[in-house]
C-alpha cells in the first residue's frame, strides 16, 4: 500500500451536554455513548451495517468501562461484527480518536469507521483508598482463616474515605484552573476580554441553534435537547458579578463564567472514505487534512499546561504550506476563556515565536469573525473526551456551506501539557 | 395500555357478570400477520344480476387459496360455518332489487365466525342514470352501516362503491377489507374509480422498492406507520421534532430506515425532507403527514396562540410542505399521499374546535387535492385516514371514565391498535390500489361519533 486517500468526514452526532449532577446525573459512560451512537445510526440508515471501527474513550472511566467502546457497539443498532477499541488522551481524545480512525482510512485499512468520546463528571468512578485496596488484596490472597483474620487486622478507619477523583495534574497538584491562571497572568489576558469571549461563545452557540444549525448534529437525550450550560442572555454585567475562583481570589479574572463548568455528554462523528460514502448515499462535507500533536514541559520547563497547541500550529503549518490566516474557520477549544486568548497571543508575540516556536516571524493575528463562530465549550460545556466530536461534526457541516476547497483549524488542549490539531477541508 | 376492562369481562366470572348486566364483551380482533393467509374460509360470493364483480372476487380467493362457498338453496339451508360474505350489488336497478342482499346476506349473518367481514360492493350513486337507480345504490350505504352495527365477535361490515369502468381496480379494496389488516375498519365506505393498479409483485411485500416518509414517526400512530410500512418492503424516512430525536432514532434503526430530525412547521421542513430522500434514497413515492398535536379548551376560551398553533402544526405544516412534496421533483408519479384526520375532524369534539378545525381542514385539503389536474396527471393517490379512539400515550392520559367511554362507543366496543390506523395507511400507499383517492377511510370501529 503506498497510495493514501484523504479520509471523508461524513457526518456526526452527539447529545445535547448536561451540567454535572443535571439531566444525567443517572446516566453511565456506556448509557451516554450508545445513545450517541444510536443516534448517528439513524441519522445514516447504518443499522445492521459491518463498521470497519468503533473508536471512542472517556477521561473519567470506571474500571468495569474496560472494553467500553465495543460494549457500547454490542448494545447498538449496528452490526456485532463491527470491532471497536478505546483510547484516552485526556481532553484531546475525541480528535485523537477522530484522527486514528481517518489515519486507517487513508491507508485503506478500513473503508468506514465512527469516532468519538464521552464522558460523566456526574457518574464519576470512586476508587477505594490504597490502604483499603491493598487490605482486599491481601485478604483476596490469604489461604488460611489465619490469614484472613491477620489481613483483616490490617483496616484501619482512614481506609474507607474513598478517593474521589480530581481535576489535578499529578505531578503539580495543581488543578488545571490554577495552571491555567498562571498563563493568564503571563500574558497579561484581562478579565473584560475573558468574558467578552464567554459572552461570544454563548451568543454565537444559542444563534447557531435559532438556525437550526444542530438539528442534524444532535440527538435529545434525557428530555435535554439543548445544551443546558447555554446562557443565551449572557451578557458583560452579569459576567462581571462572579468572583474570581482560580489565581487570585481577590483581583484574580477566572471566573465560574469565563471557565467551562464539568459536564456530562457524548459525541460521535462518520468517517469514510468517499467511495464508502458514495455506495452508501451518503455526503461527504469534509476531508480531514492533516493532524498535529505535540506536548510542553509543564513540569520543569518554562510553559504553560494548556499551550502545547501553539507549539503544534507552526508545524501543521508549514507541513501544508498554510498561514494561519488561510483558514476560514478556527476552532480553538475554550477549556477557558484565557486558554484561547493566551493562545492567541503567543502567536502575535515576536519573541515567543522566534524564541519558542523558532519562527523568523509572529504567526500574527487571525480574524476574529472566524473564530468559534457557532459558540465553543464556554457555552456548550465540556465532556472531556467529547468535545472533539462536537467540534469535528460542526466544523465540517460549516465548511461544506461555505464551499469547496475551504477550510478549518481545530485546536484542543489537554492535560498532561498536551494539544491536538487537526485540518479539514470541505469536500 | 392494559384494556382493563377487557380482560375482566372476558375472564370466567366477569363474562358471567358482564352476560348479565347485559355490558359489552369485546372480542379479540383478527389481526394482519405476514405469510398468514387473507382468510380462513369459506367466503360466500353472490350477488344481483350477473354480478360483474362477484366473479371477479371469486377469482382473487382463488388465487389467495381461500374456498368460495355458494349461497344454498333456500329450502336446504347450511350450518357451515363462514368467514366472510361478499355481496355484488352493483347491478341493481331499483329499491326492489335490494332483496337480493336481504336473501344472500341477512340468512349468512347467523352463520359467520368471528372477526368475520361482510363486504358489500355497489356502483357509485352519483353516476346512476335515473332516480330509482340512485335511490337503490345509495340504499347499500345504510344497510352496510346497519350490518356493521348488527356484526358480533369482532366482525366488521363495510361497502366498496366502484364507478363506471373502474370494475378493474377494486380487488386491492375488497382484499384490505377481508383481510385483516381492517380489522378496527367497520361502516365505512371506500369509492374506488379510475387509475392504472398495478398487483405487487410479491404479496407480502407490496412496498418493496419504495421511500416512504412518516411525519411524527417517534412515537404513537407514527411509529406504528413506520414499522408496518417497512414490514411492508418500504425504506422509511422517519421524522419528527428534535426534541423528539432519541425515540425518533430507535424507530428508525428498528425499522432500518433513517431518522430525520424536522419541525414540520419550518419554512424548509418539505426541501429539507424532499432533499433528503432523493439524495439519500434515490426518490420518494409516499408521504404519510401523520404528526399532530392538540391543545384542548373550550372554544370560549381559546387564545389566539392555542388556535394558531394547532392550526399548523395540522394543516397549515402540511400545506407549505405539499408545496415541495408534490412539486414535479416530489413524490414520483404513480406514488401515494395520506393524510391523518380524526373523527373530532368529523364530529366535532367539546374542547376541540382548534384541533378539528385543523383535522376538518385535513379532509378539505384531500378533496382539492384529489381533484387537482396536476396531481391526477401523475397518478398520485391523496387519501386521508381518519382515527377513532386509538390506544395511545395520548389517549392513556385522558381520564378514566373519559376513556372507557370513548372505547366503548363504537360497534367493536373497544379502542383501535396503532397498528389498525398504519395498516389502512399501508393499504391506501399500495400501487395496487390506484383507482382510491380523494377517499377519508374512518379507523374508528364504527363510532357512533359523526357517524
Ligand atoms: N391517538 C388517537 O386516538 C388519535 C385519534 C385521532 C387522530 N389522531 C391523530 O394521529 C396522529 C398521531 O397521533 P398520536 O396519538 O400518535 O400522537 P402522539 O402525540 O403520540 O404522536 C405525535 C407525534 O408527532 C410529533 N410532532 C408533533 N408536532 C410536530 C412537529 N411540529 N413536527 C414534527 N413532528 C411533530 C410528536 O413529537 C409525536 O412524536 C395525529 O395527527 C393525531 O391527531 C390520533
Amino acid at each position: 500500500m503506498t497510495q493514501t486517500r484523504r479520509a471523508a468526514i461524513i457526518g456526526g452526532n452527539r447529545i445535547p451536554f448536561a451540567r454535572q449532577n443535571g439531566a444525567y446525573a443517572r446516566a453511565s459512560d456506556q448509557d451516554m455513548l450508545t445513545a450517541t451512537l444510536e443516534g448517528l445510526v439513524a441519522r445514516y440508515g447504518l443499522a445492521g451495517e459491518r463498521m470497519g471501527e468503533v473508536v471512542a474513550g472517556a477521561v473519567l472511566k470506571h474500571s468495569r468501562d474496560f472494553n467500553l467502546t465495543r460494549e457500547t457497539v454490542l448494545g447498538s443498532s449496528l452490526s456485532p461484527a463491527t470491532p471497536a477499541y478505546d483510547v484516552q488522551q485526556a481532553c484531546g481524545t475525541g480528535l485523537e480518536a477522530a484522527i486514528l480512525v481517518a489515519n486507517k482510512i487513508a491507508l485503506g485499512q478500513v473503508e468506514s469507521g465512527i469516532a468519538g468520546g464521552v464522558d460523566t463528571a456526574s457518574d464519576a468512578p470512586i476508587a477505594v483508598s490504597e490502604g483499603l485496596r491493598e487490605t482486599l488484596l491481601k485478604l483476596n490472597r490469604a489461604k488460611t482463616p489465619q490469614e484472613r483474620a491477620k489481613a483483616a487486622l490490617g483496616l484501619r478507619p482512614g481506609h474507607l474515605l474513598p478517593a474521589i477523583p480530581q481535576n489535578v495534574e499529578p505531578r503539580t497538584g495543581l488543578s488545571m484552573g490554577e495552571h491555567m491562571a498562571q498563563t493568564a497572568e503571563r500574558w497579561g489576558i484581562t478579565r473584560e476580554a475573558m468574558d467578552e469571549l464567554a459572552v461570544a461563545s454563548h451568543q454565537n452557540l444559542a444563534r447557531a441553534y435559532d438556525e437550526g444549525f444542530f438539528d442534524d448534529l444532535m440527538t435529545s437525550y434525557m428530555g435535554l435537547s439543548k445544551d443546558a450550560n447555554l446562557r443565551p442572555d449572557s451578557s458583560l454585567e452579569k459576567l462581571a458579578k462572579l468572583k474570581p475562583v482560580f489565581g487570585d481570589r481577590e483581583h484574580g479574572t477566572m471566573t465560574a463564567g469565563n471557565s467551562t463548568p464539568l459536564t456530562d455528554g457524548a459525541s460521535l462523528v462518520l468517517l469514510g472514505s468517499d467511495e464508502w460514502a458514495a455506495e452508501h448515499s451518503l455526503p461527504v462535507l469534509a476531508h480531514l487534512v492533516d493532524a498535529e500533536t505535540a506536548a510542553v514541559d509543564y513540569v520543569h520547563g518554562d510553559e504553560g499546561l494548556l499551550m502545547a497547541p501553539a507549539y503544534a500550529l507552526p508545524r501543521v503549518l508549514e507541513r501544508n504550506n498554510m498561514r494561519l490566516q488561510d483558514f476560514d474557520f478556527l476552532e480553538i477549544h475554550e477549556a477557558f476563556a484565557a486558554t484561547v486568548l493566551s493562545t492567541l497571543k503567543a502567536w502575535e508575540d515576536e519573541e515567543f515565536c522566534r524564541e519558542r516556536l523558532g519562527l523568523d516571524q509572529p504567526i500574527g493575528a487571525i480574524d476574529r469573525s472566524r473564530l468559534n463562530v457557532n459558540g465553543s465549550s464556554l457555552a456548550a460545556g465540556h465532556p472531556f473526551a467529547a468535545t472533539g466530536g462536537r467540534i469535528v461534526a460542526s466544523l465540517a457541516k460549516m465548511l461544506h456551506a461555505k464551499g469547496k476547497g475551504s477550510r478549518g483549524l481545530i485546536s484542543i488542549c489537554a492535560a498532561g501539557g498536551q494539544g491536538v490539531m487537526a485540518i479539514l477541508e470541505a469536500a | 395500555m392494559g384494556d382493563t376492562y377487557s380482560q375482566i369481562v372476558n375472564s370466567g366470572l366477569g363474562k358471567q357478570v358482564a352476560g348479565t348486566l347485559g355490558l359489552p364483551r369485546p372480542s379479540r380482533l383478527r389481526r394482519y400477520t405476514p405469510g398468514g393467509t387473507l382468510i380462513d374460509g369459506p367466503v360466500l360470493v353472490g350477488g344481483h344480476g350477473d354480478a360483474p364483480l362477484a366473479a371477479r372476487v371469486r377469482t382473487l380467493l382463488g388465487e389467495r387459496g381461500v374456498a368460495v362457498a355458494e349461497a344454498p338453496a333456500a329450502d336446504a339451508p347450511s350450518e357451515e360455518t363462514l368467514s366472510a360474505v361478499v355481496a355484488d350489488l352493483s347491478q341493481v336497478q331499483s329499491p326492489e332489487d335490494l332483496e337480493s342482499l336481504r336473501a344472500l346476506v341477512g340468512p349468512a349473518l347467523k352463520r359467520l365466525g368471528p372477526s368475520s367481514r361482510v363486504v358489500i360492493i355497489g356502483a357509485a350513486p352519483e353516476q346512476a342514470t335515473g332516480a330509482a337507480q340512485r335511490a337503490a345504490r345509495r340504499a347499500l350505504k345504510g344497510i352496510t352501516r346497519s350490518i356493521g352495527k348488527e356484526m358480533r365477535a369482532g366482525g366488521t361490515a363495510n361497502l366498496v362503491l366502484v364507478a363506471d369502468g373502474a370494475i378493474d381496480n377494486a380487488d386491492a379494496a375488497v382484499e384490505f377489507l377481508l383481510s385483516g389488516r381492517s380489522a378496527y375498519v367497520s361502516g365505512q365506505v371506500v369509492r374506488v374509480g379510475a387509475g392504472h393498479p398495478s398487483p405487487a409483485a410479491d404479496p407480502a411485500r407490496p412496498l418493496a422498492g419504495k421511500v416512504a416518509v412518516v411525519t411524527g414517526a417517534a412515537r404513537g400512530i407514527g411509529a406504528a406507520i413506520a414499522e408496518v410500512l417497512s414490514r411492508d418492503g418500504a425504506t422509511v424516512v422517519c421524522v419528527d421534532i428534535p426534541a423528539a430525536g432519541d425515540a425518533l432514532a430507535g424507530v428508525a434503526n428498528k425499522v432500518g430506515g433513517t431518522a430525520l430530525q424536522a419541525d414540520v412547521t419550518a419554512a424548509d421542513a418539505g426541501s429539507r425532507i424532499l432533499e433528503h430522500c432523493r439524495s439519500r434514497h434515490g426518490g420518494l413515492d409516499i408521504v404519510v403527514h401523520n404528526a399532530g398535536i392538540t391543545r384542548d379548551k373550550l372554544l370560549a376560551n381559546t387564545d389566539a396562540d392555542r388556535w394558531a398553533t394547532v392550526v399548523d402544526v395540522n394543516l397549515g405544516s402540511i400545506l407549505r410542505m405539499n408545496e415541495t412534496l408534490l412539486s414535479d421533483e416530489g413524490i414520483r408519479e404513480g406514488g401515494h399521499m395520506v393524510l391523518v384526520s380524526s373523527i373530532a375532524g368529523i364530529a366535532g369534539n367539546r374542547g376541540q374546535a382548534n384541533y378539528a378545525a385543523s383535522k376538518a381542514g385535513v379532509i378539505g385539503l384531500v378533496d382539492a387535492l384529489a381533484a387537482d389536474e396536476g396531481v391526477c396527471a401523475r397518478g398520485i393517490t391523496v387519501n386521508a385516514v381518519a382515527p377513532g379512539f386509538i390506544e395511545t400515550e395520548m389517549t392513556g392520559k385522558i381520564p378514566l371514565a373519559t376513556r372507557e367511554m370513548g372505547r366503548r362507543v363504537n360497534s367493536l366496543a373497544q379502542g383501535g391498535l396503532p397498528v389498525d390506523v398504519a395498516e389502512t395507511i399501508a393499504w391506501l400507499s399500495q400501487d395496487a390500489n390506484a383507482g382510491v383517492t380523494g377517499n377519508v377511510i374512518r379507523v374508528c370501529g364504527q363510532s357512533l361519533l359523526g357517524a
